[in-house]
């Protein structure tokens, strides 16, 4: 796998290949290992290590992108050349700007040193490498698999999940001086227990793997599994729900794409014309923040800015949104500037050229005055729905921020202050501004990671008026 | 490359391994985007690595690399092996291959004009002309049009003595109006949403697909749906449009019968299915005029599930899936195949790329057509009451397959035989086996396109891999309509 001096060095050759007026590489490599497990075995088992590089030229406004995976004289002649021609057949561009200069990169903070010369960011920045991570080997893998399988015998269950590690590195280079370089390692355990007719999920990842708990996670499944058999089945309607922080991470992260100017600038984003409005709950606080120490992740972004911490809704109101360079430009002398709170540049733009712009990767609930545990938030619930995982979430309004989506693995009911029994499970259609207009009670934010959106640090969420339109078979 | 495969293959060997294939890559793609009259984002892309598969001590390891030196292939196979050996402590049963002739075959994906001798200019002028006729209709606020062209390289050599030399195309090419206005952002599509169409063809299927002259439309549509009335909610008869059709055959027939997730070798990510063993020869899946295929040969047509051989070098196959309404067959693999008492693999196994270990993949699973001649305009001239539905907007299913829901982004109403008023935001919902039941008419031969689905997602880690569904707008009876927007 590269290390940032090979890559550093690639970037020079690069440049000489190039006759574009400014020049960018992106590097991005891994070892990524993976262990699954199915029907109690180990039943795929997979490595695979790749680094690429991604140069972007730009003449006087007119941009484009070649990627290769190979760094022989030839590939990387090649990766120019199809950069530059892709380039030079469009019209300029008077949006794009100038690439960063460190400084500009920094936000007038602690500058980087030149490309080639090992470069490092002076600033302080939580370690995401772990060489314990980097370390595990496919036995190591194996003997925690066989712990959980051995767990899922012992309750007489079938599981299937998997246990993954990587190491992986990031860097942006550009010919005006800007050096990046990123290396964070994430191990991941996700684990479903299945029963006759009931199941339980538990899902967690961290750069540092001894953050995980296999024993923990096994038993937080199996136990889902076993307390889930025999589901109820009871009408759809609207109901208090509990979500178990990774279900509230999969609903609430169907929003972030429109905390975007150039969602905004598109009108394709339900916050249009509803910045500044009490659009949530009071009680709803949320920023984007990569140095948090919960979050994982590279801090610059797709030009190399460093990522701000970015307050986006402050007790309901949704303040602002996160910029790309040349969207901050671009909303300034819109016809929404004056409508949509501070506009600047803040570290989120996506590798250039792209439609999207930019969107916060790095979400962070603020914690509640008053945290309740889930089952504090049991006790207190006459009748409702406990859910821990929910599914196949996709938008079905755009504006009004409707989504559907199904409860799997662990929907319980729950009456009278206590889990009763498990559920059939349902599917939800459900506005994300009622929703979080609605919540009733909040745990303490935890990292958490599902499979429909990025993982966040999020509380587990009481909601009133829970939206479930039809049930299904199991 | 295919030395380098072979060197991987010996490497294995070595090593004492019962099975091992090696499949060298090298992947070309271009991608080109506007929006709102001006380029988006013009790339291209070129990757090369490649995947060993081993069995050993009974069990699978897999390592993949970049890295096509000697010294790096040799480790990447040594890692495959020492991935198999750990696996085999988690074990329950050795891996049990059906067997298969050992192909030894060149095979390269018919096309007219190979994408990428076309010019980047002639592209993006072609996007940009549809991008200008979509926003010179008032109201549209955002355009967006895209065109993608890959090219993939493969070699694969196994122990067992194949040696496949495949080259596949795939194009795509599609473009979006949207209208956003007071408290709503209307959309439509052409001429799918989502990528637009996509087949395994040259850049005659972009000069096929009328890009220009339905793009006006396109943008008229998405305005006027502002002022169309909602979809009203209730049972209701539905036509679905062949697009919406390959979707729904997507998501309720060619995801529950991958014989891995029957299994339950999915079940931590993407779900079992309700398709269990015992339903075989027995279950009735849909209505009499419920016929429909997985078939990946050429003769079924140039779609995303079109190839000569799979990833384990099995012969693309027709696997009759539904037979008049009854179920007859699931997609399986050679490590699958004895779960259904079949001698051989369905020749279904399929990779992302080179870095990833092939798994059990639609191929084209497509519903044929009616026999009886029967166009879209007769089929709704003999509906008295009902909603014709047109162009994915949103699709959700449980993970065994049984409840979905989808939205589409127009309907219009018909009354007596007549096509009438247009209607916005336009959901159906249903049980599975329940709908496909339903199912009272479908167009003829005349009617039928092999769609393309090019963002399949599958597996851990997650592979993209693209499928084809061939569809003709068909009728269903007594389907639920409206949920989406039922008090949400």
């Amino acid at each position: 796998m590269l290390t940032q001096e090979q890559a550093a060095a690639i970037f020079d050759r690069i440049r000489r290949l190039s006759s574009a007026d400014e020049v960018e590489a992106i590097f991005t490599g891994s070892r990524f290992a993976l262990t699954r497990f199915a029907n109690n075995t180990i039943h795929q088992n997979v490595e695979e290590e790749n680094s690429v590089v991604s140069v972007r030229t730009n003449f006087g406004g007119r941009t484009a992108r070649s990627t290769a995976n190979q760094f022989d004289d030839e590939s990387l002649r090649r990766a120019v050349a199809a950069s530059e021609s892709l380039a030079r057949v469009q019209e300029p561009d008077p949006d794009l700007l100038p690439m960063p200069t460190p400084e500009e990169a920094d936000f007038g903070g602690p500058s980087e040193k030149a490309a080639g010369e090992g470069a490092r960011s002076t600033r302080s920045f939580a370690k995401r490498f772990f060489e314990e991570t980097a370390a595990i080997t496919p036995a190591e893998r194996a003997e925690v698999v066989r712990y959980i399988v051995s767990v899922a015998d012992q309750h007489k269950l079938t599981t299937a999940g998997i246990y993954s590690t990587a190491d992986s590195r990031e860097g942006i280079f550009n010919s005006r001086g800007l050096a990046r370089w990123h290396r964070q390692t994430l191990a991941e355990i996700s684990i479903t227990m299945l029963a006759g007719d009931s199941s339980g999920w538990q899902k967690l990842n961290s750069p540092d793997v001894r953050n995980l708990d296999p024993q923990r996670l096994a038993e937080t499944a199996a136990k889902k599994a076993v307390d889930s058999a025999h589901p109820r089945e009871i009408a759809p309607g609207k109901y208090t729900v509990i979500l178990e922080p990774a279900a509230a991470l999969d609903i609430v992260g169907f929003m972030f794409w429109d905390y975007s100017g150039v969602a905004i600038l598109d009108q394709r984003s339900f916050l249009n014309d509803r910045i500044g409005a009490q659009l949530f709950g009071k009680n709803i606080n949320i920023s984007d923040e990569v140095e948090h120490p919960l979050q994982a992740g590279s801090p610059y972004d797709g030009e190399g800015m460093r990522r701000q911490r970015v307050p986006l809704v402050e007790e309901g109101v949704v303040k602002r949104v996160v910029y790309a360079r040349a969207t901050a430009k671009k909303m300034k002398t819109s016809e929404y500037a004056g409508k949509v709170g501070p506009i600047e540049p803040t570290g989120h733009g996506f590798p250039l050229p792209n439609e999207a712009g930019e969107m916060p990767m790095n979400i962070v609930f603020g914690a509640p005055e008053e945290p309740q545990t889930v089952d504090e938030m049991i006790a207190s619930t006459e009748r409702g729905v406990l859910v821990t995982r929910l599914w196949y979430i996709r938008e079905v309004d755009p504006y009004e921020k409707i989504v559907t989506g199904m409860t799997r693995d662990g929907t319980f009911v729950v009456e009278n202050g206590k889990v009763q029994c498990g559920l059939r499970n349902f599917r939800f259609n459900q506005s994300l501004i009622a929703m979080l207009s609605n919540v009733e009670a909040m745990g303490v934010p935890v990292r958490a990671s599902g499979e429909e959106s990025l993982d966040m640090v999020v509380p587990a969420m009481k909601v009133g008026e829970f939206n479930f339109t039809e049930g299904t078979k199991f | 490359m295919k030395a380098t495969a072979k060197l991987a293959l010996d490497a294995a060997g070595a090593r004492g391994v019962t099975y091992a294939d090696a499949r060298a890559v090298a992947i070309r793609n271009r991608s080109l985007t506007t929006k709102n009259g001006r380029v988006g984002h013009a790339s291209e892309s070129e990757s090369l690595g490649i995947g060993v598969r081993v069995i050993a001590d009974g069990a699978w390891g897999f390592a993949a690399s970049a890295d096509l030196s000697p010294a790096s292939v040799a480790v990447a196979a040594a890692c495959a092996v020492d991935i198999a050996r750990a696996s085999a402590r988690v074990k329950r049963e050795s891996v049990q291959l059906a067997p298969e002739p050992a192909a030894v075959a060149e095979w390269t994906t018919p096309y007219k004009v190979d994408p990428f001798t076309t010019s980047v200019e002639q592209n993006i002028d072609l996007l940009l002309r549809a991008d200008a006729e979509m926003r010179a209709v008032a109201g549209v606020t955002l355009a967006e049009t895209g065109m993608n062209f890959q090219r993939e390289e493969s070699w694969f050599l196994s122990s067992e003595g194949a040696d496949i030399h495949q080259t596949k195309y795939s194009t795509g090419a599609g473009y979006t109006a949207y209208a956003f206005a007071g408290s709503e952002i209307q959309k439509r599509s052409y001429p799918n949403s989502f990528g637009g169409q996509w087949q395994n063809r040259g850049y005659e299927l972009i000069e096929e697909m009328k890009l220009l002259e339905n793009a006006r439309r396109v943008g008229e549509e998405a305005v006027a749906l502002h002022h169309a009335d909602q979809c009203p909610g209730g049972a209701a008869t539905i036509i679905l449009d062949g697009s919406q059709l390959g979707l729904q055959i997507h998501e309720s027939i060619g995801h529950p019968i991958e014989l891995d997730r029957v299994l339950g070798m999915e079940a931590n990510f993407a779900g079992t299915s309700f398709l269990t063993l015992e339903k075989l020869g027995h279950l009735r899946y849909g209505s009499e005029l419920v016929n429909v295929v997985a078939d990946a040969r050429q003769e079924h047509g140039p779609g995303l599930g079109t190839f000569a051989y799979d990833d384990e070098g099995v012969a693309a196959q027709l696997t009759p899936i539904i037979s008049n309404g009854r179920f007859t067959g699931y997609l399986s693999s050679r490590e699958t195949a004895h779960t259904i008492g079949a001698m051989r693999s369905g020749g279904t196994l399929r990779a992302e790329g080179w870095s990833r270990l092939p798994m059990i993949r639609m191929t084209n699973v497509s519903i044929l057509p009616g026999e009886t001649p029967l166009s879209l305009d007769q089929l709704i001239a003999s509906t008295d009451d009902g909603i014709y539905m047109e162009t994915n907007k949103s699709w959700s299913i449980d993970d065994k397959r049984y409840n979905f829901q989808f939205g589409c982004e127009i309907a219009w109403e018909i009354k007596h035989g007549k096509r009438t008023r247009m209607l916005k935001n336009p959901s159906y919902s249903g049980i599975t086996t329940e709908f496909w039941n339903s199912m009272d008419a479908i167009c003829s031969r005349d009617e039928w396109t092999l769609w393309g689905t090019p963002n399949c997602g599958k597996g851990q880690p997650q592979q993209v891999v693209g499928t084809g569904h061939g569809a003709s707008p068909a009728r269903f009876r007594n389907i639920r309509v409206g949920s989406a927007y039922k008090g949400s």
